[in-house]
């Protein structure tokens, strides 16, 4: 209740702290899909690892997913690089800053940094969001604008499965201009799992890790109740 | 209040159950850190088998790779060195690797898979230098004049043939150590790994 | 209290037996035992709010061994690798993933970090409604005092060893504040610094505070604040001095042996601290977004602030009066009273045992005016932490402004509503309630 009136008091200051007024769609996926996550691996490596390093992991961590070390060499491992390598980009840093005029973030841990505070699973929706939010806008070196990042130094990569869209000056809406391989609803599945491999990649071992969570709480359990009943032994004692 | 004489067995029972489970815990709360101890993926990646191609190794040449941060030779042995090998069966300390020094599929007469290829460890076995090669007969590398040609360690003096055994009355006490190994072609290598399903 | 004069051990003869005897002719093992455990009384009646002590010391046993651990994998290196991030960041993600083990050690840590703020407040609040302060307890609380300013230190330099954004540009921030300080400032912070950025040497020195100079004041302190009150004995809810009532033996007739009565206690209070504690890490390690703030997952960039910058949670309040302040007064700017201010806000705690000048101790037998001052005090902080997370805006700061004013005010003026209260009976013995 308290709360709820503390957010009441100091909700106009709340929107204007978290900066924009773009609605973010909620990411529909989920990280114990171990298809889309493989679909989205495979999307990963082929539009986004070019330019992007993921240079915390290692294609072995790819295994976990439920793929052999051959599948992973056969299908996500394009480069000369070993299994138990990172999965660093080819291109050196220095050189994409002077093709992008900034070095491509690292993504590895993407899906996390785009957390908020009070909302740290908002990292997927606002990736989610921003890789369907891509527009043609001439003004733009690339060609591309996003109404999710405004003025993005990337290009729309995705353009091939999505098409182009454009933006309605008058309804603030984007719509398809062009139509790609994939129907609307595809490529929003496709997205879907491009962003739940990111998520995924943020933590590989958060699945295990909410598991264990569950053992060690009741483990904490029994030993509360023991200890409870040896407490209340030895306080019989004190009147 | 004191119960001091009076053994309470309900009470002793709590008391050991909560030792008990408590026990658990701390011994479960440790596994965390005694594997934080053990080699990271980074290590592993590092150590992992590496793969050697060897078909521009000239007879009586020698390359050296790096294996889990360890120097290992590939020599392609000649006719010539292959002869000295029975000559040195009572002078070399194991002359039939008796000692488990290697992997079965080496414990032969020459120490290796293909004869003329041998692939060792290049560490001596006592206190961990690495040998420079004498490949060249007698005196002329510094050696003694009945030298036949092999290694010294420049450490502690022990000398090893072309086999990588280890000389009588030598501070090191066994022969090179043969890494496991396997031929994925004729004339590549995988070192680090045995042949799967071997 | 402690180590009094207790006989020393003999020998039942046994291995064991002998092996203790001979120790203890040579080091004072039976009396430390007995002095601060086996004997030691403490009043019978602790309620919720004295468990929080042991768990302070439980959380700085765990940040300890965690540490140890974590130092094992961390490199103190702002220098970029050959992927483009700095070492230390890199090293960090290498503990997450890399490292057998590492990420459930550094999720101890982080949150541990948190939870030992969230006790030692709590521990202070329990100081602050029973008196606890008061006569003759004053050198324990003075100890506490330099243990929780010693904390915000660990804190602070502990929080700029991952590298990450937050941890760059608000260390980057309170290092500048220094520079407010008229005169040295600019030469104070430079020092601090090591460079004229934030940078490589100071992130060593961080480095080195964080795991050597600080911990060994803190485990000092800690000594020094139990040995203190162990001197004195522990005060109560009910504020009754349990010494001035003993039986034939000497024994304060309301204290129990605080073994073994009151060490199975604090196992259940250690517990259900762990559940809770395990639940925050395993389910929601980021504390969401408060205890392992976004921006830090993006690599320290010196070229690049975030959008919004915060202190961690736990500094929030002090950091809003720092922002509360906007005036220039005496000929010295804004910036400079808003560090004093801040530093004040902190050090003000020092002086309660001399502000306070009601009759009794506990808030049990004191009137509304205590109620309603320390409420108010409460929620003002509360509100200033609260607004400490946030951009700043012109109506936050008047909120600020306000909640700054009532945070001094009960200080300052405690010396005065302390005693017009009302009060109660003190009983002489102490109750369960």
């Amino acid at each position: 209740m308290k709360k709820f009136l503390i957010a009441l008091l100091f909700a106009p200051m709340l929107a204007l702290a978290s900066g924009g007024n773009v609605h973010l769609d909620k990411w529909p996926g989920s990280v114990s899909d171990k298809a889309a996550l493989q679909n989205g691996a495979k999307l990963f490596v082929n539009y986004c690892l070019n330019c992007h390093g993921a240079s915390y992991m290692r294609y072995k961590n790819l295994m976990d997913l439920g793929l052999t070390e051959q599948q992973v060499k056969d299908n996500l491992m394009f480069t000369s690089d070993k299994i138990g390598g990172l999965m660093a980009v080819a291109a050196r840093s220095d050189e994409q800053k002077q093709w992008f005029g900034a070095t491509p973030p690292d993504l590895t841990i993407i899906a996390r940094a785009r957390g908020e505070a009070g909302n740290a699973g908002a990292g997927a929706d606002w990736l989610y969001t921003y890789l369907r939010s891509f527009y043609r806008d001439e003004n733009r070196p690339t060609g591309w604008n996003n109404v999710v990042f405004e003025n993005v130094g990337m290009p729309h990569v995705l353009y091939g499965l999505q098409g182009q869209q454009v933006l309605n000056h008058e309804t603030h809406k984007l719509e398809l201009a062009v139509p790609g391989q994939l129907a609307p609803a595809e490529f929003d599945k496709a997205v879907s799992d491009l962003v739940g491999f990111m998520v995924w990649m943020g933590e590989p071992q958060q699945e295990f890790r909410r598991t264990l969570g569950f053992y060690v709480l009741a483990f904490l359990a029994v030993l509360f109740v023991v200890s409870y009943a040896l407490k209340k032994e030895y306080w019989k004692d004190i009147h | 209040m004191s119960n001091q004489g009076k053994v309470d067995c309900g009470r002793r029972r709590l008391v050991v159950a909560t030792a008990a489970v408590g026990g658990v815990g701390a011994v479960a709360a440790l596994v965390p850190f005694v594997s934080s101890l053990l080699p990271s993926e980074r290590a592993k990646a590092a150590g992992a088998p590496v793969e050697v191609d060897i078909s521009k190794l000239e007879s009586g040449q020698m390359i050296t790779v790096e294996w889990r941060g360890k120097p290992v030779w590939i020599i392609n042995r000649t006719k010539d060195m292959l002869d000295t090998l029975p000559k040195l069966a009572d002078a070399v300390a194991d002359p039939k690797s008796e000692k488990n020094q290697q992997p079965d599929y080496a414990k032969n007469d020459t120490r290796s898979i293909k004869p003329e290829i041998l692939v060792v460890v290049g560490i001596c076995t006592h206190l961990g230098c690495s040998p420079s090669s004498k490949f060249k007969k007698g005196a002329e590398e510094g050696m003694g004049a009945d030298w036949l040609g092999g290694f010294l360690c420049p450490c502690h003096g022990s000398t090893f043939d072309f086999a990588g055994r280890v000389f009588k009355a030598k501070p090191a006490p066994t022969n090179l150590e043969v890494p496991p190994h396997y031929y994925m072609a004729d004339t590549r290598i995988l070192i680090g790994e045995d042949k799967k399903g071997a | 209290m402690a180590a009094g004069n207790f006989e020393k051990y003999k020998s039942d003869g046994s291995l064991g037996g002998n092996l203790l005897e001979w120790v203890d002719a040579r080091f004072p093992a039976t009396a430390m035992w007995r002095g601060h455990l086996s004997e030691y009384y403490a009043p019978k009646n602790f309620n919720f709010w004295y468990f929080f002590g042991s768990l302070a010391l439980l959380v700085l046993v765990i940040q300890i061994v965690t540490g140890i651990f974590l130092v094992m994998h961390y490199k103190p290196d702002a220098a970029l690798n050959a992927n483009g991030v700095p070492v230390a960041f890199a090293s960090v993600e290498y503990i997450m993933r890399d490292v057998p083990g590492g990420w459930l050690i550094r999720y101890m840590h982080s949150t541990g970090a948190s939870a030992f703020f969230i006790v030692v407040y709590l521990h202070m609040f329990r100081g602050l409604i029973y008196g606890s302060y008061r006569k003759p307890r004053e050198l324990t609380w003075l100890f506490g005092v330099g243990i929780f300013l010693c904390l915000m230190g660990e804190a602070f330099f502990g929080y700029l060893l991952p590298w990450g954004q937050m941890s760059y540009w608000g260390a980057q921030v309170i290092v500048n504040l220094f520079s407010a300080i008229p005169v040295i400032g600019s030469d104070l912070s430079l020092i601090i610094r090591g460079d004229f950025v934030v940078g490589d040497a100071t992130l060593n020195r961080f480095f080195s505070f964080h795991v050597i100079a600080f911990p060994l004041v803190l485990i000092g302190l800690v000594a020094a604040h139990v040995l203190a009150l162990h001197e004195t004995g522990s005060n109560n809810p009910d504020g009754v001095e349990i010494k001035a009532n003993k039986d034939e033996n000497g024994i304060p007739r309301d204290g129990i042996p605080f073994h073994p009565y009151y060490t199975v206690k604090d196992i259940v209070g250690v517990v259900v601290f762990l559940m809770v504690f395990s639940a925050v890490m395993f389910w929601a390690p980021e504390g969401g977004g408060y205890f392992l703030e976004t921006p830090n997952f993006y690599p320290a960039d010196p070229l690049k602030t975030p959008p919004h910058i915060a202190p961690v949670w736990y500094f929030t309040p002090f950091y809003s009066i720092l922002r509360a302040m906007v005036w220039n007064f005496f000929g010295l700017d804004a910036k400079f009273w808003g560090v004093v201010a801040m530093g004040a806000s902190v050090v003000i705690f020092a002086f309660l045992p001399w502000l306070d000048r009601s009759p009794v101790k506990s808030i049990r037998y004191r009137g509304p005016i205590t109620k309603v001052m320390i409420t108010i005090f409460v929620i003002c902080f509360f509100i200033l932490g609260y607004l400490g997370t946030l951009s700043p805006s012109p109506m936050g700061e008047l909120v600020s402004q306000v909640c700054t004013v009532f945070y001094f005010g009960f200080f300052l003026g405690m010396p005065w509503w302390s005693r017009m209260d009302k009060f109660k009976p003190v009983p002489d013995r102490v109750t369960m309630k």
